[in-house]
């Protein structure tokens, strides 16, 4: 269960926005500048908000009435950004196990397999980030938040930098992900295809203010 | 011609000494400093950053002076540190490594602070979101992506620790064995009468060593370069 009710004031725009959901993938959709990013970024912790509250499960994260932040690194949330941001100085192996060590897990090597073969990086291990494709970068970026066991995923237009046929050479990746991986969702996307295909609850978005929120059946054709 | 005196071989293997010990501990507090002028606005950053290129600007000799006025024996740091710790700068080679460090400290800095003003702020937001407190950021993200301008911070500092001269001879003087470091050799060999050919001899040896730091640069900084390009 997510629940977040904020404002926060961004140059021009004034976020306002509050919903809840404990949908397992739940889509932020809007054009850009609508504040999507902004938004998760709030629930990540990298942005605090100027009034409100953001909760997951019970747990407040942020609560600006009684002054409350979790920093990022303890809310054990994961997040996919659009420009993957592996890091450059490792090997895929290293950025993907970067999580656990910073976490202090103990080792999962069946966990790690599972991760590897659900999103075929296995091959990848070896290599570094500069020598990956654009769709293999997103997919390692995608197992190295997964790899990190967070209670919440949060996916930032993890497909906005490719183009279609590499969207659709990740996109079954990310059905699988939800289909076989009991971890919620938020998943942000201007592409209402991509978005009725993965989110059970959609919120729509424009210009800071949540305009529509439903099933699926709400998003434009 | 290549006849190394003894006392030759002491002045290179001083000069080599101070300016080692004076690069590794300039080096941590480099970063800090290039950290802070990179990352943090604070109240009296410009004044910081003034008071770390003064050495650059200033006459070598006067860097030097006011070295011996504030660590020499009689002076309020010198004499603080020699009561309580038994640290004794002046006339001493740990004074020339002072003296180097702190002559070489603005060339030191100014590449680190460069690479770390560099470097990609959502590389440590990532990190952060996988876990990693802000100082296991620092050590796992920002510091290995900074590598290249660090090493490039040390040996352009090194070199010029090398190299330093007047702040070093005004500070500890220039004794034979103690503080005698390979330019104040040099200069005391070129006031010697037939001192020549022997000043001619560490002439060579310091532009090989100067000239081997900057083929080392060169080598690491390409290296680090290619790391921190994901290749």
């Amino acid at each position: 269960m997510l629940r977040i009710d904020v404002t926060k004031q961004l140059g021009e725009l004034t976020l306002e926005v509050a919903f809840q959901s404990d949908s397992r993938v739940i889509g932020l959709f809007g054009p850009s500048g609508a504040g999507k990013s902004s938004i998760i970024n709030m629930i990540a912790g990298l942005l605090k908000p100027d009034r409100g509250a953001i909760a997951i499960g019970g747990e407040t994260l942020d609560d600006t009435a009684t002054k409350s932040h979790v920093p990022p690194h303890r809310r054990r949330i994961g997040y996919v950004f659009q420009d993957a941001r592996l890091f450059p100085h490792r090997s895929v192996a290293q950025n993907l196990d970067y999580g656990r060590r910073m976490n202090r897990l103990p080792p999962d090597p069946a966990h790690l397999q599972r991760i590897l073969d659900l999103l075929d990086i296995g091959y990848l291990q070896t290599r570094r980030p500069g020598q990956l494709s654009g769709g293999e970068r997103q997919r390692v970026a995608l197992g190295r938040a997964l790899l990190s066991k967070p209670r919440l995923l949060l996916l930032d237009e993890p497909l906005g930098s490719l183009d279609q046929d590499r969207k659709a050479e990740i996109l079954p990746y990310l059905e699988r992900l939800r289909d076989e991986e009991s971890i919620p969702m938020v998943y942000v996307s201007h592409d209402p295809d991509e978005t009725r295909r993965l989110a059970g609850h959609v919120v729509m978005l424009r210009r800071g203010r949540v305009t529509a929120q439903g099933g699926p059946e709400i998003l434009p054709a | 011609m290549f006849d190394i005196t003894p006392e030759e071989w002491t002045a290179i293997e001083l000069s080599l000494r101070v300016a080692v010990v004076a690069t590794l501990v300039s080096t941590p507090l480099g970063i800090a400093v290039a950290w802070l002028l990179a990352r943090r606005n604070f109240w009296g950053k410009s004044l910081l950053d003034a008071l770390i290129h003064l050495p650059l600007v200033l006459p070598p000799v006067v860097t030097g002076y006011l070295l011996l006025l504030s660590f020499g024996r009689k002076g309020p740091v010198g004499e603080f540190l020699d009561n309580y710790f038994g640290i004794v700068f002046s006339f001493r080679w740990t004074g020339a490594a002072l003296a180097c460090g702190v002559m070489s400290f603005p060339l030191l800095v100014r590449p680190m602070r460069l690479s770390i003003e560099a470097i990609d702020r959502k590389q440590e937001q990532a990190a952060g979101t996988l876990g990693a407190t802000p100082w296991q950021v620092f050590f796992t993200v920002t510091l290995p992506l900074a590598l290249p301008g660090i090493l490039a911070g040390m040996i352009m500092g090194f070199a010029k620790a090398l190299g330093e001269f007047g702040a070093t001879i005004t500070f500890v003087s220039n004794i034979p064995g103690e503080t005698q470091t390979i330019s104040s050799a040099i200069y005391s060999l070129i006031q010697t009468p037939d001192g020549d050919a022997a000043a001619l001899r560490l002439v060579i040896i310091s532009a090989i060593m100067a000239i081997g730091a900057l083929i080392a640069s060169e080598f690491f900084a390409r290296r680090a370069l290619r790391r921190v390009h994901g290749l």
